[in-house]
């Protein structure tokens, strides 16, 4: 069963998720289309690893092998479905 | 293909170790370290493959995607289309990836091969895959990528040799061009790839987890950072003040000996104290310099500084600035020219600039020999708490003062600019990695090098310049007081300290600034020839005779002077050619100016009201 759609930026810590979309913030998104060349497309699991000391900014977030610092703005674009615990 | 020359581009992800690669093939020293964004232009190089063929090798900076966002990425594509002027398009293309990473370098690999252009694929860092336990099974990728796969260890002796080999043949035949494929496709047709090719045992090395738990931790990350610069600054005075000593001492000795042997007179001056007393003190701040880069070489190589750029940076937002500005400005430690070059790698054009116009205000190394003078001179060698010494934590505060000063000066802009539009971080965290011994020996012997070609060259030069000007004309017959009063020298000085008395200078260290302004540490040189052509440091040291002519307050106000003034010329040409407006240039020496003007005001007549 799925459970519905969240933004990355609202991700719980060490929560495992799989990317639904990336969301262009506005009509042809510089950030959105780099985010999806970094590998933010649907079906990658990814995780909020670490939150900066400052106001829990920026996230540190893995996607795939790879580990990306990513500002909670960048990240809001990022919507992901939360795994259901098997 | 004939027997001629082969072009050969190196490509792929950023820190995929395209330049370790590149040294491997051609002998090239060129800067290597862990994090994204260490090649910020085209490089060249070449070797003679084993048939005798003459092979071109071009390092590229990495690249993400074609749809390049940033200077450095630009450079990469355009070579690639055969678009960058004066550059014919390469002859092969060699994408190097990071065996532990291939999901996001396969991606690129796959849009390299819209290009239509010959591409190998060299699986790097496959020393460090096997460690981990991710199997490649490299005839079933080369099936399914439909070009050739070799494996590399580029920071091992002989680690290209299939590489070496494989470019060595034919070239590889161009697999049908699909363009227009979508991103997702793209990420699709990887995940198929991966999935029938690579086993992995886990996304990231367990080890490099736990060491970001604890560095990467609000409270513990932020005390491990103040910490570890704060220890490399007290370590540059600790480790590298007694080889200072050793070395001036050793120079004193010889100027001692040549006094002997030379007449009185001008000439006498310039070699003893010009020469030996004025380059060897600045020789003097050698190993101090080389114990700074030691630090910041290792660092770099480690894979830390992008987590210390993690760390600050919200709070570099909030001045104005961005956590990719983290590396450019701690480089700029060592020098601004290298700082201000890797902006490069900062995508966004404004927050580029924010920290081009920063980065002189970090206390680059050519102010070191100025400070340690001055410092070992004024300020007595006190023990505080027991561990620290007063000298090193003088020392620190001048470095803390430039820091503090730039967050000023990025806050200011932030509130005048009227762009406020949102701009991205997205930064890669590399895998930690041991520094490598013989990439920080190379790293040292070429800032070694540079700085000893800055000693015998433009340093040597002003110095005999300031001595002549020291020196002639000579004073009229019956004359009273000392010669150099009527000296070129003399005059400019006298003339410029009405500016700069107010902030405590006199006339000699009015016109130590001027060299200063080709290179600082020249302003050592300089004090030394002026004060020992007017006949004062002759049979002393340097440090003596300033402690004799200026008071505290003075030297303070130098101090900080030195900790803000306008930077020398090659950084004002480096602005210049980096952000292509003389508008940029004019800006940062005024604001420099003022701002050191004004500091040292405020410490001089301060300082006064307690001495």
């Amino acid at each position: 069963m799925t459970q519905p759609p969240v933004r990355l930026s609202e991700l719980p810590n060490a929560t495992r998720a799989v990317v639904r979309s990336v969301d262009d913030a506005h009509v042809s998104d510089p950030v959105a289309r780099r985010l999806r060349d970094l590998g933010f497309v649907a079906g990658e699991p990814v995780r909020v690893v670490a939150c900066g000391p400052f106001g829990g900014d920026p996230l540190l977030v893995q996607i795939g092998h790879t580990r990306f610092a990513l500002r909670r703005r960048e990240a809001a674009r990022v919507a992901v479905t939360v795994e259901s615990v098997t | 293909m004939s027997a001629s020359t082969l072009r050969i581009a190196l490509v792929g992800n950023p820190n995929s170790g395209k330049t370790a690669l590149f040294n491997l093939l051609t002998g090239g020293r060129q800067k290597v370290a862990n994090y994204a964004g260490v090649t910020i232009e085209r490089k060249e190089g070449r070797f003679v493959a084993p048939s005798g063929r003459v092979m071109q090798v071009l390092d590229l900076p990495g690249a993400y995607s074609f749809d390049a966002v940033s200077p450095d990425e630009q450079i990469t594509r355009d070579v690639l289309e055969g678009r960058y002027p004066g550059e014919a398009v390469p002859d092969l293309v060699v994408c190097v990836a990071d065996a532990t990473n291939l999901r996001l370098h396969l991606r690129f690999l796959l849009e390299l091969k819209q290009l239509g252009r010959p591409v190998v694929l060299a699986l790097n860092m496959m020393d460090a895959a096997k460690k981990r336990g991710i199997f490649i099974d490299v005839p079933e990728l080369q099936k399914r990528l439909g070009v050739p796969v070799v494996e590399t260890v580029a920071v091992r002796r002989g680690g290209a040799r299939a590489l070496i080999e494989r470019v060595d043949g034919d070239l590889p035949v161009v697999s049908s061009n699909r363009s227009g494929v979508q991103d997702n496709d793209l990420h699709a047709e990887v995940r198929t790839i991966l999935a029938a090719a690579v086993r992995m045992p886990r996304a990231t090395a367990a080890v490099d987890d736990a060491i970001d738990r604890v560095v990467l931790h609000p409270v513990a990350g932020l005390a491990i950072l103040a910490t570890v610069m704060f220890l490399v600054f007290q370590a540059v005075y600790a480790l590298g003040k007694p080889l200072t000593d050793l070395i001036g001492d050793g120079f004193d000795a010889l100027g001692s000996q040549l006094a002997l042997w030379l007449p009185a007179g001008p000439l006498q001056g310039l070699v003893v104290e010009g020469l030996c007393g004025g380059l060897g003190t600045v020789l003097g701040f050698l190993p101090q310099i080389l114990v700074l880069f030691f630090f910041i070489l290792t660092l770099e190589e480690s894979g830390y500084l992008p987590r210390a750029a993690f760390l600050l940076d919200r709070m570099m937002v909030s001045v104005g600035l961005t956590g990719r500005s983290f590396i450019p400005l701690l480089s700029s430690f060592a020098c601004a020219i290298p700082g201000i070059m890797g902006t490069r790698t900062i995508t966004d054009p404004r927050d580029r600039l924010a920290t081009i116009m920063v980065a002189p205000l970090m206390t680059c190394s050519a102010r070191l020999p100025v400070y340690a003078l001055l410092i070992a001179a004024f300020i007595p060698a006190y023990p505080v708490l027991g561990v620290f010494n007063l000298q090193g934590l003088v020392l620190f505060a001048l470095y803390a003062a430039g820091i503090l000063g730039a967050m000023l000066v990025g806050w200011v802009m932030k509130r005048i600019r009227r762009d406020r539009s949102e701009h991205a971080l997205l930064m890669e965290l590399p895998a930690y990695r041991m520094p490598k011994a013989r990439d920080i020996a190379i790293g040292l012997y070429e800032r070694g090098m540079v700085f000893l070609k800055r000693l015998t060259g433009v340093i040597l030069a002003l110095t005999v310049l300031m001595w002549a000007l020291s020196s002639f004309p000579a004073p009229p017959a019956g004359a009273a007081g000392p010669a150099i009063d009527y000296s070129f020298a003399g005059y400019l000085g006298r003339g410029l300290a009405h500016v700069f008395a107010p902030i405590g200078f006199n006339w000699q260290m009015s016109i130590a600034l001027i060299p200063a302004f080709a290179a600082r540490e020249t302003a050592v040189a300089a004090l030394a020839t002026v004060y020992a052509v007017g006949g004062d440091a002759v049979g002393a040291g340097l440090g003596q005779a300033l402690v004799g002519n200026i008071s505290l307050a003075s030297a303070l106000s130098l101090l900080v002077w030195f900790a803000y003034a306008p930077q020398c010329m090659s950084t004002l040409a480096v602005i210049k050619r980096e952000t292509d407006s003389w508008r940029n240039v004019a800006i940062s020496f005024g604001y420099m100016f003022a701002m050191a003007y004004a500091a040292s005001f405020v410490t001089y007549q301060v300082a006064r009201m307690f001495t």
